[in-house]
Parts: structure tokens; sequence; C-alpha cells
């Protein structure tokens, strides 16, 4: 049971077993550990505790968004008799869950769940190091981030509710405690928790950064990175560069609400009082937020692309097609996504020539993503696709990535906003481009690597069941939310009761909720193919998969160190599946090129 | 008791999908399959169960179209409104066509080329021409989005013209006012400062300023005069010693205020923004002229909103401690969208769509669209009328719905909104 996982409470049981294979005390081996890929590990299991609470969150208000006003014992159970009086969700509750499920969903399983899980896994393993540069900073990154992760949910006990601002916490909602009870303590508790969420990305960006640049391996050249590593690497120097920005919003914004600055607030009039604050913007925030809130969709979409880019060329037994080209777009991606935070704000009386600009640099992006969509469909184009789950996964996120990315061309185009802003248009956008991708992503990555992570395999009837119905719900669920929002009606309504005008599409909202129902409990299926494999599974060979890269040279059980003797040299790329000449159809990165053998650049 | 019941329920059911599983994985044991084999039969299933999700996702898409189609928002009520949906429908057409071939050749190419083990992958790592291709054709193709696209805008958000008629909408938590000019034709100055109860918006005049200086000169006398009459515990008297140095650094800025009114009115004369607001006419009414060029002006008094009117596809938020702009011409009256939409009640709906508090949800207000006749005669009328507004202890108004539910719960702060809005939910 040694190499079995474990977040810091789940494995009491076990202590003993860990005792018996290593001097390692439980605690460094299992709590304080530094071994990048017990670390990944726990990044995992914190993120699937939040997820599961991020998604009775969305389950509490989809059920009143359905049925508005009705009594859900479901709503009562969690929420108590406090914030659902009579089973009914509590007004100020509806915009705090909001608030909390896009917060928690965000950042700590699309950024701390996907890059903390798979870089942590990944980066040593497939560029050939021993561990991450700075095993102890990586510990501290995960530590900082299981904080953040309780303060954020201690933020749900407080007197006054959570943060109800929306996840964006625009002030003067978020600073003014007079103008919304959730811009309490919770909101303190937040900005508190998100600047500690911070530093752990950060901690764990730098390491990323000087792990790929630093520690690879004889041979493996940044052109012989596998495209999860690029993924990652670039993610993580968007990190580096936008969450400092974020902090400072967030300290600007603690010294709004608590030391009487005015950074953000400016001729306000609330609760029957004019208040002493004048000088400050408002929207000055928005511009701080959104200069880390456009990278952050691109940090949780670039590694479930990196992801998906490598699962689906092992899994099609084919290379990735223009490996060259999907680098080009992923650092083509990360560079414009620092020129486009604009496009959030068209609508906040910001220059129109300005938002001409953003409008333009926006656009450009669509082009790098658009290329890494045709290359994914050539990949795929007389391959012979092995139909593991995570294969299903990837090939999911590419029909969400085409599906989201086309509305997000819509978005991006300033005047075609001006009617569909902050409609649930946006809500559908969203969670399918960035919501649904980075979570096929991420959970392709779990299928896909679980067997290095816990040297068990998951069952993969239950992947199969797991994907179909997943897959369906979030079509089912955010394909009508275009729907309704062309119809105009505005997300973060409590309710549609007081408008006869969205009384036609009102009914979809029951749609939605029932495929939200379905998705949730398809989630069941993969917690406890997850947590029963993680104990029960079958062992695992060594190369499930036959791919390619380094991590699959590494033993199944977890050494400290990653390989037994030395560290392999890598000889060729990552993917040489279905080499003409080849009697296998994968030639592992350690071959060398035989005599005469071309090397492929992409 | 019946949240143990629930969970006893859930436990059992997690232990027998276990027990299956458990049977599956022992049979799976039996016929010597490893996980990580997928075997012929389930990649044919996988392979075929793209070619189904591919026709259902195609059919759920136009069941919505057909079922859902006349429900979104009827044709645009406004010049610019025509123009935007021309350019969505025409951005709809480029993307459809992308959307349908792209996922016809995802799904195809899932199910075609499922694994068979006497085949094998076709080894294509590049191919610069093809990519080349696939970079320059959608770069063309957004050059023309952006193109319309910022054409649309610049026109949309280009100056108005000087004898468009001036309105302000006014947004705080949560209702609307609006606040047309006099007959000078020009809104006033305003400052948050001078709000009271029967100065909503704040407009400056020598009038409202006297007054706001008197209520302030009263509020500290109150409590100069608790201060000295009661026994008060010593937070208490220090916070009431803060009260009093707030109020005096407010009356000090509205003495700045009015030093440069006066100096702005001496120098300017009838020029001067601040000799507008006295003729003002604030009202919780919001008519618009048929066909006439309206600059909405848009003004916060808390925290962000957004004004949106759907059927004129107009937008603007309303940010705190500045003034935005949307201008319009409104071009179908709200009669004859009650005959086009077939629907006696239908009106125009202004909306707040930035999340703005607990009742954000109920944040509007009716727009009237009428010929010019109509128009002025609600104009003269309004013109009456005093502004009507609640009592300034009452200071956010309890939310539209709350008020036939629950009138007599009008909370003494907003901090009490959450309960009214709660109980105006309740039959």
């Amino acid at each position: 049971m040694g190499s079995v996982a474990t977040a810091p409470h789940a494995h009491a049981g076990h202590a003993h077993d860990a005792h018996h294979h290593h001097e390692e005390s439980f605690v460094s081996k299992y709590i304080f550990s530094q071994d990048h890929k017990m670390i990944s590990k726990q990044f995992l299991i914190t993120a699937i505790i939040m997820a599961v609470v991020a998604v009775i969150m969305s389950l509490i208000f989809r059920l009143q968004l359905a049925w508005p006003g009705e009594s859900f014992a479901f709503s009562s159970f969690f929420l108590g008799e406090k914030w659902a009086p009579n089973g009914v969700l509590d007004p100020n509750m509806y915009l705090g869950l909001v608030t909390i499920h896009g917060t928690i969903m965000v950042f700590f399983v699309l950024t701390g769940g996907l890059s903390g899980t798979f870089s942590n896994l990944l980066i040593p393993l497939q560029v050939g190091a021993r561990d991450m540069a700075s095993g102890f900073l990586n510990m501290l990154s995960y530590w900082f981030f299981f904080l953040s992760s309780v303060l954020m949910l201690a933020s749900l006990y407080v007197e006054g509710g959570p943060a109800s601002a929306g996840w964006t916490v625009y002030p003067p909602l978020s600073a003014l405690p007079q103008s919304i009870p959730g811009s309490g303590a919770g909101m303190t508790l937040w900005l508190v928790s998100m600047a500690i969420f911070i530093a752990s990305a950060l901690l764990g960006g730098l390491n990323y950064v000087v792990t790929v640049l630093n520690l690879r391996t004889k041979g493996m050249k940044m052109t012989r990175m596998p495209l999860t590593i690029w993924a990652f690497f670039v993610t993580a120097v968007l990190g580096i560069l936008s969450f400092p920005v974020l902090l400072s919003a967030a300290l600007l914004l603690l010294m709004d609400r608590s030391l009487g600055t005015s950074f953000y607030l400016s001729e306000i009039h609330v609760a029957g009082e004019a208040l002493d604050h004048v000088g400050g913007s408002p929207i000055l925030f928005q511009h701080l937020f959104w200069f880390l809130g456009h990278p952050e969709v691109y940090i949780v979409l670039l590694p479930a692309l990196g992801i998906t880019s490598e699962v689906i060329a092992t899994n099609a037994r084919k290379p990735i097609f223009g490996y060259r080209a999907m680098i080009g777009s992923i650092l083509a991606i990360g560079f414009l996504s620092f020129i486009v935070w604009g496009h959030h704000m068209f609508l906040t009386g910001m220059n129109p020539f300005l938002g001409s600009v953003f409008v333009f640099t926006t656009l450009l992006i669509a082009i790098p993503s658009a290329v890494k969509v045709f290359n994914y469909l050539t990949t795929l184009w007389r391959g012979n696709l092995v139909m593991s789950p995570a294969m299903l996964f990837s090939i999911g996120l590419v029909a969400t990535f085409i599906a989201g990315g086309l509305t997000g061309i819509i978005l991006a185009d300033s005047a075609l906003d001006i009617n569909i802003h902050d409609t649930y248009f946006v809500v559908a956008h969203f969670h399918i481009v960035m919501g649904m991708s980075a979570i096929f992503g991420m959970f392709a990555g779990i299928y896909h690597w679980f067997p290095k992570m816990y040297g068990k395999m998951m069952n993969t009837k239950l992947g199969y069941a797991h994907f179909w119905l997943t897959f369906v719900a979030a079509f089912g669920v955010f394909f009508p939310m275009h729907f309704i929002g062309l119809a105009g009606a505005p997300r973060r309504y409590y309710s549609y009761t007081e408008f006869p005008m969205f009384n036609g599409v009102v009914d979809l909202n029951v749609l939605v909720t029932i495929f939200a129902i379905l998705g949730a409990l398809a989630q069941v299926l993969f917690l406890y193919n997850f947590f029963y494999s993680v104990f029960r599974g079958p062992k695992a060979v060594q190369n499930p998969w036959k791919g390619t890269t380094l991590e699959w040279t590494t033993p199944v059980e977890h050494i400290h160190g990653n390989w037994p003797g030395a560290i392999p040299t890598v000889h060729r790329w990552p993917y040489d599946y279905s080499k003409p000449g080849k009697g296998e159809d994968f030639v592992p990165q350690t071959v060398p090129l035989e005599h005469g053998e071309e090397e492929e650049h992409g | 008791m019946t949240k143990l019941l629930i969970l006893l329920v859930l436990v059992l059911a997690i232990l027998a999908v276990a027990q299956l599983a458990r049977v599956y994985e022992l049979t799976s044991k039996l016929r010597g399959k490893r996980e990580e084999d997928i075997s012929p039969a389930d990649n044919r299933m996988n392979a075929t169960l793209w070619w189904v999700f591919m026709v259902v996702y195609y059919a759920f898409f136009f069941w919505l179209m057909w079922a859902y189609g006349d429900k979104m928002l009827p044709v645009a009520a406004s010049e610019h409104g025509v123009a935007l949906d021309a350019l969505l429908n025409f951005n709809w057409v480029i993307l459809f066509i992308v959307f349908f071939i792209t996922n016809t050749l995802l799904f195809w190419f899932a199910g075609k080329y499922a694994y068979r083990a006497d085949r094998k992958a076709y080894y294509y790592a590049h191919n610069n021409k093809l990519e080349l291709v696939w970079t320059v054709v959608p770069a063309a193709f957004l050059a023309v989005i952006i193109i319309f696209g910022l054409r649309t805008w610049q026109d949309i958000t280009g100056p108005a013209s000087p004898d468009a008629l001036q309105v302000e909408l006014y947004a705080k938590q949560f209702d609307w006012t609006a606040r047309y000019p006099g007959e000078d034709g020009i809104l006033g100055a305003t400052d948050f400062r001078l709000i009271n109860g029967d100065n909503p918006l704040g407009i400056v005049t020598k009038e409202s300023i006297a007054k706001r200086l008197a209520e302030l000169a009263a509020d500290k006398a109150e409590i100069d005069s608790t201060l000295h009459h009661s026994i008060l515990p010593d937070g208490k008297v220090d916070e009431l010693h803060a009260q009093m140095a707030k109020i005096d650094r407010q009356a000090g800025r509205i003495v700045n205020l009015r030093t440069m009114m006066e100096q702005d009115i001496a120098e300017k004369g009838d020029a001067s923004a601040y000799v507008h607001g006295a003729d003002d006419v604030v009202i919780k009414e919001f008519h618009l002229p048929l066909r006439k060029e309206v600059n909405l002006l848009i003004r916060s008094r808390d925290v962000i909103h957004s004004a949106y009117i759907p059927h004129m596809r107009a937008q603007m938020n309303a940010v705190p401690g500045m003034t935005t702009t949307f201008k319009m011409v409104p071009t179908i009256s709200t009669d004859s969208m009650r005959l086009v939409m077939k629907d006696e009640a239908f009106d125009f709906i202004l909306l707040c769509n930035k999340i703005c508090g607990a009742s954000h949800y109920n944040m509007q207000m009716p727009l009237v669209v009428e010929d010019q006749g109509t128009y002025d005669a609600w104009y003269a009328e309004a013109r009456k009328k005093p502004f009507q507004a609640p009592p300034m202890a009452a200071a956010p108004a309890p939310p539209a719905a709350a008020a036939p539910a629950d009138s007599t719960a009008a909370p003494a702060d907003s901090t009490a909104v959450p309960a009214t809005a709660t109980a105006a939910l309740k039959p």
C-alpha cells in the first residue's frame, strides 16, 4: 500500500503500512511531503473535495432557477433554516452561492486542481528530473493552497454569509458592507483566502518554470518536450505575470474596505448617507482584475489542451499533427491573452476606440485557437483510435472547445456584446469553452495518468458511463443557455418571475436543471470509481497505454527520485507513434535513433 | 431524522454499486482481461456512440431553434438595433458553417477511425502548406468580422447629435429614476452630497444647497444635544463625535461647492451648468418620443448597475462617480409593439444587468415609446408633478416585488432588504 494515495485526512489506516517501506515518517511522507508525486495527489484530492462543494452549490441554485420560490429539502439540508427558510433559497445566499461556485471552480478546481495536480506530477516525470527544483517551495505551495481552501470554505459560515458580489467581486458592491450582507466578514475572508491562493500559485509557478528550464534530462531539448510540458510551462509563466496584479487589486480593495482609502470608490451615497470617499474609480479594479482574469482563462485552458494533445496522440497511435504549430499557438495564445482583458469591459464607459483595439486583439486569439482545432482534427484523421476513457474526454474537449470558441467570436465583437453582455449567453459561452473544456482535460488527465499516480487502474466501463453521461449533460445544461441569453435574460438573477418578457424561455431553465442533476449524478460514478480504484483497483503495469514519454519508464511503485538508476537519456521527440519501419506502433523517447533514421520535428 | 435516513439510503446505494463493480471486476479477472486493454467491442461501441451523439447533438440544436427561435427577442425597436441584428445574423451564418463542418469532421473521424488491430495509423506529422491554409483562412474570415463589427461599433458609440433629447437614467439599489431637462433643454449639475428625500439625484441649486446645509446643521445639533443630555458609554460618545466630524467635513465641502457655483455663475451666466437644475423633471417613469434621437446619461448612486433595454439593443453600465452615455433612436412605439407581439400587456423594459445586491433580479422600469404629441402631453403633465419620493429614512426603496405583497415591511436600511425580498416570494 506504499504507493496508495492520499489526502492528509484519508489514510489513518495506512499509516503503519508506510512505515514498513520507508524510513520516512508518516508526516513527511503523506502530510508535509516534498515529493512532487505526493504533492500532486494532495492537490488532486483537495480539488476534488472543493469541486464536490461547488457542484452541490450549483445544484441548489439551479433548483431555484428552475422552480423559483419552491421548497426543496435538498436546499435546506445543506443551507439550514437561515439561508433556505422552509427550503426556499434566500436571495442573498443565491448570490453567495453563485459567487463561491465561480470562485471555487475557476481558482481552486481548474487552476489549483488542474495545474497543481498535473504540472506537479508530469513536469519532473516527463522532462526527466528527480523532483521539482525546490521540493520545499512545492510543499509550501500545496499548504498555502490547502489553507486558502479552508478559509474559502470557512467564509460560508460567517454571520452575513459568504462573499456575494459575483466571482469578479467588483467594487463598490464588494467594498461596502452596507450594500450587501456578503460584503462583510465573508468578503474579507474571500480576499485573504485569495491572497494566500495567489502565493500558492506563484510558488508553484516559479517551481514549474525553473524545473522545465533547468532540470531537463540529457537530450530533452525544448523541441523534444511533450506538449503537456509546453502547456504547463506557458501556463506557469502566465500565472507568474498575472497573479501579482490580482494580488495588488485585492490588497487595494482590502485597504478601501478597512483603511478608508479610495482607490475604487468615489461619490457614493449608500444606505442613506454620503460616503467620504472621492477620487477613485471602480473601473480601475476591473482593469486590474481582468489583467489577471483573462490570462486566467488560459491558465485554466492551456493545461487541459496540453493534456489532451498528449492523450489524443497516444490513443490515436499517431503523432500529434503540427507539433511546432501547436507550440507556436500555445505561445501566441499566451502572449495575446495579456492584451485582451478589455473585452470584459466594453460597456463600462471606457473609450470606444480603446474598445476597438480590444476587439482586434481578442479576435486575433481565434487564429491560434483555430489552428489547434484543425491540428486535433488532422491528428484524429486516419488514426487508430483506442477508445480509452481518457481518449473520450479528450475528443469531448475538442467538441466543447469548438462550440464555446465560436460563441466567443460573437462576444468579442464589441457591437454585438452590447445586447448579450452579462446575459446567459455569456454564462453558456464560458462554461462550455472554459469550464467544460478544462474539466474534460482534467478528467482525461486523471484517467490517463491514474496508473502513474496510484499504481492502479480505474474501471473502464464506469469510465465510459461517466464520460457519456457527463458529455450529454454538459451540452444539455449549457447549450439551451445560449437561447435564454439571446432572449435577453440577465445572469445572476435570483428569479425571472417578475419579467413576463422571459416567460417564453423560462421552461428551458427546467430542462437545464434536469441535465445539471444528471451531470452531478454522473460525477458520483467518477468519485466511486476513483476512490474504489485507489484502494482496490487492479494493479497497473508500467506502461499501460503504450506511451513514448519518460513517465512510463519509471517503476509502478513510487520511489523518491523517480528512477531507480540513472535518469534516462532522450533521443527523439515524443510522438513516434506508428512510425513506418518500426515493429511496434510506438518508439519511446529513450530509444536511440537508428542509423540513418530521421528525427521528426513536427 | 430525515437527514439520517437520507444519508443511510445514500450509503446503501453506494454499497450496492460497490458490490456490482466488484462482481464485474471478478468476472473480468476470470476472463483474464486487463483494464487498459480496450476490447474491440468497446471500441466499436464508442465509435457508434460518437455518431449517435452527433445526430442527437444536431437534432437538439435544431429542436431548440424550432421550439425557441420565435421566443428570442422580437424585432429591434431602435435604429442601431436593426443594424446590430443584421450584424449578428451575418456572424451566425459564418459561425454555423464552421460549427457544422468542424463538428462533423470531429465526430466522423472519432467514429470512423476507431481502433482495429489489423490497421496501422497513418504517420503524418506535419504539412506546412496545410497549416498555412488554416491559419490564413480563419484570419481572413476574422478580418471581415472585425471590419463589419467595428464599423457598427463606431456608429453606435459615436457622439450624439447636439439636438438630441438628453435624458438621465439614475440607478440605485434597487430602482431607476429618470431626469428630463426643463424648458432650457439642459440637465443641471449634481452633487452626491446634496442627496436627500426631495432631491434624490442631488441636483445643485441655491435652494438645495441651503436646504442640505440646514439639514446637516440640524443633524449636528441633535447629536450635540444627545451628547450633552444623555449618559452614554465611551464607545458611543466617540461614535457620535466621529459623526459630528463627518457632518462638518460634508458641510465644508458643500460650502466649497456653493462658492464654486457662485463663481461659475458669475463668470458664465446662463452658460453655467449650475443654473439649469432648478427646472429639471425628476420622475419614476421613463417615456421617449418616437423617432427622435435620445442621449441617455447614465449614473449610479451606490454600486455599479447596468442600464439594459433588451428590445432596444441598448446597454451601458451605471458607474458611481462617472456619467456614461448611450445614444439611440427608438423606431417602434409601445403600442405598435403590442400589436406586433399580440400582447396588450407588453412593455419595453429597462432592467439592471450588473449584479448589485439582493434585489438585483427585480430592478426594472417600463419604457414607454410614444409619438411626439403624446410624449409632449406626458412631459407637460410630468413637469407639474413634484417628485414623489419615499422619506429619506427609508433610503433604498424596497424592491417593487415586495411592495404589493408586503408593503408594510419597508426596511429602515439596506441591510434589511433581504428579509423583504424573501417575503415577497412567499404567497
